[in-house]
């Protein structure tokens, strides 16, 4: 096959109705931020722009014969992303909005298990708005809220003008419960720095990682995982831990996902990857995604890991600097998730 | 030997065809371009999705992201067949009697040939349309399986089950079998007398190109390093059969097939733009094209057979004279 041609990144955007999408879609299409995008929307609706690079199209689910909800993609995007990569040169990245229903699995899915999207795109970040006020019940009365929020690289916490100071705590501390790796950002009226949701690079490992330096930091203390709201063991909070947001138990109590964050020393690779593969085989629905840097032993790169589900992408990223801490960091964000057995398996690669 | 009239273009070539044996090249900004002492040009859409010759070779059935249907002659001339607002046309058929049949989302529509417009809803999206070789019947592919209309008649569609995305579909010549290209690598097949199903697999790649010889003895397929050509000489098909493999390399995938015009003769377009053809009975290959500048998205015959056009992702496009 020829070189891959230049990939085009792709930014999706999720998020309920009323969340504020429409405004930041609005936005991304009007501002002068210097890159064209072609956007695929649900319907043209209350997008106040006319413009050839809006495309609607209806959600389409497709699921593999085989039955694995890993290789579920959205078809209608197939067909649209193929379409406009025909005509490149047009523009320089595609943004795709979700409905508020959708499930952002098959969304992020497509853009692996497609060769022929994958070979022209690159899934740049999933950005989830999330409307601080109306969160609580989004989270009571649906799954999807959550698995937007699970799914998130990026977590724009909007409308925060509609809440006071304590619901906006317990707002955030429930998103951070769900989701302890994504940046999150606090707005009114959809008002983020477009820098901070385009062009990211998230799933780019080496670069999430450089963009965000405190990837995976969002739990440095002494325990070694985030309890979700679910959480029903014996723990106590942590009042002293350092700035990074973490998900103490949130008073919102219809969580269903929660996170896990191991971490350990030095690996042996000839345990880690076979334990990492098995385990996604194994977890893979029930994983929504996981993120990691690993230490491995004798290798003086760091080696960055991640997932979607069953899918999962690693490379080594960068020499470890002197003196930093050869520490190995792996967080699964999913449902029904055997914490224990993650832990003592994940701890049992430990390199002798 | 073989020479290539390269014909430069700028930009994705979607389809090539021959009308009134000029060849014509539609690209995927909307331009049809044509060799007809000299390259001449018209624009049929902004922004062309899909395309097929209509069955009497006078006119390419071209849909675009405008929405509209048009046909466009081998003198130039456009003619908007059907508009259907902003939506795009992603698949059209050419049928009997200057019959077209188009799709848009989860809609099939069907234009007869007097004129009248047929719409079809189903569930989920419709991803290919296909015109079988008799009677004013169209097929559907979609999710999980494929759809028969009857556009002309009142009455209930035939649904042929099979659990998937179908993408694309084709009629065998004799009428006899409905082929899909699936999403996951494989085809399926029905006999449709009697709806025993085939299952084509073990391509490393989606099938984006199927082909069948002139009396629809054989099947060819893209998808795999080599043309899947699979047999159909018997009532049942490939059933409990292996295909055969033309055109096999090492270094490259098959992205576009297409049979000679008279003889079972396969010309095998590749990713890297190289065109060979190959002889189903001897598996005797004959280059055609070296490796150009990108993969080959679309092969025609013209009606003798003498020449091939073809067109490229990159739109290094052209029309290869067997004889020299």
């Amino acid at each position: 096959m020829p070189e891959a041609q230049t990939q085009i990144p792709v930014t999706v955007l999720t998020g309920y109705l009323g969340s504020g999408k429409t405004t930041l879609l609005n936005r991304i299409l009007s501002e002068d931020h210097g890159k064209r995008y072609a956007v695929i929307v649900n319907e043209f609706g209350e997008i106040g722009i006319d413009n050839d690079l809006i495309v609607e199209s209806d959600e389409e689910i497709y699921e593999m014969n085989n039955g694995c909800i890993c290789c579920t993609v959205r078809g209608d995007l197939i067909r649209t992303v193929e379409g406009l990569m025909r005509r490149p040169g047009r523009f320089d990245a595609i943004l795709v909005e979700t409905t508020g229903l959708a499930d952002p699995a098959p969304v992020a899915q497509t853009f692996f298990m497609d060769d022929d999207v994958r070979s022209k795109t690159k899934l740049d970040a999933v950005v989830a708005l999330v409307d601080a006020k109306h969160l609580p019940l989004r989270l009571k009365d649906s799954k999807e809220a959550e698995d937007q929020i699970a799914f998130a690289d990026v977590v724009v916490l909007n409308k925060t003008d509609l809440v006071s100071e304590e619901e906006l705590r317990d707002v955030e501390a429930a998103v951070r419960a769900i989701n302890p790796a994504a940046k999150i950002h606090k707005t009114e009226r959809s008002g983020v720095p477009l820098a901070e949701v385009l062009d990211r690079g998230a799933f780019d490992l080496a670069r999430a990682i450089d963009n965000d330096p405190h990837f995976l930091d969002a739990h440095d203390h002494d325990h070694d995982h985030v309890c979700g709201p679910d959480c029903d063991h014996d723990h106590h909070h942590h009042h002293d831990h350092d700035h990074h947001h973490h998900g103490e138990a949130s008073p919102i109590h219809d969580v269903s996902v929660q996170s896990i964050s191991l971490r350990g020393g030095e690996m042996d690779p000839k345990k880690f990857f076979p334990w990492l593969e098995k385990t996604t085989q194994m977890d893979g629905p029930n994983i929504l995604r996981l993120k990691g840097i690993i230490a491995l032993k004798d290798d003086p790169d760091r080696y960055v890991v991640q997932g979607v589900h069953m899918i999962l992408e690693g490379d080594h990223q960068r020499a470890w600097k002197d003196g930093e801490a050869h520490e190995s960091r792996l967080v699964f964000i999913g449902r029904d998730l055997d914490t224990e057995r993650l832990k003592r398996t994940f701890e049992a690669c430990q390199a002798a | 030997m073989p020479t290539v009239a390269p014909l430069d273009l700028d930009g994705h070539c979607v389809a090539v065809a021959w009308l009134n044996d000029i060849p014509h090249f539609a690209l995927a900004d909307g331009t049809v371009h044509r060799l007809d002492n000299g390259h001449k040009s018209v624009e049929a859409h902004d922004g062309l999705l899909a395309a097929a010759p209509a069955l009497d070779g006078a006119a390419l059935i071209t849909g675009g992201e405008d929405g509209k249907i048009v046909a466009v002659s081998s003198s130039g001339n456009v003619e908007t067949l059907a508009e259907i607002g902003r939506k795009w046309v992603s698949c059209v058929a050419a049928g009997p009697r200057g019959a077209v049949a188009f799709g848009s989302g989860r809609t099939a529509y069907v234009r007869l040939p007097d004129g009248t417009m047929k719409e079809f809803q189903h569930p989920r999206s419709v991803e290919g349309v296909a015109f079988a070789p008799k009677g004013m019947r169209i097929g559907v592919a979609r999710y999980n399986g494929a759809t028969l209309h009857f556009p002309a008649a009142e009455g209930k569609p035939a649904e042929l089950e099979w659990a998937g995305a179908h993408m694309g579909i084709t009629f065998s010549p004799d009428g006899n079998f409905l082929v899909t290209a699936m999403q996951e690598n494989a085809l399926h097949g029905w006999k449709l007398a009697d709806g025993k199903h085939m299952r084509m697999s073990g391509y490393p790649a989606k099938v984006k190109s199927m082909s069948w010889s002139a009396k629809g003895r054989w099947l060819a397929s893209s998808g795999a390093p080599a043309a899947i050509v699979w047999p159909f000489l018997t009532k049942d098909g490939p059933i409990g059969k292996a295909p055969q493999e033309l055109g096999t390399r090492g270094d490259a995938m098959v992205t576009s097939v297409a049979f000679h015009t008279t003889d079972e003769i396969l010309a095998v377009g590749y990713a890297d733009g190289m065109v060979l053809a190959a002889r189903v009975a001897d598996a005797k290959e004959v280059l055609l094209r070296r490796p150009g500048k990108s993969a080959v998205t679309s092969m025609a015959w013209d009606g003798k057979g003498a020449r091939l056009a073809f067109g490229t992702e990159a739109g290094d496009c052209g029309v290869i004279d067997i004889a020299g």
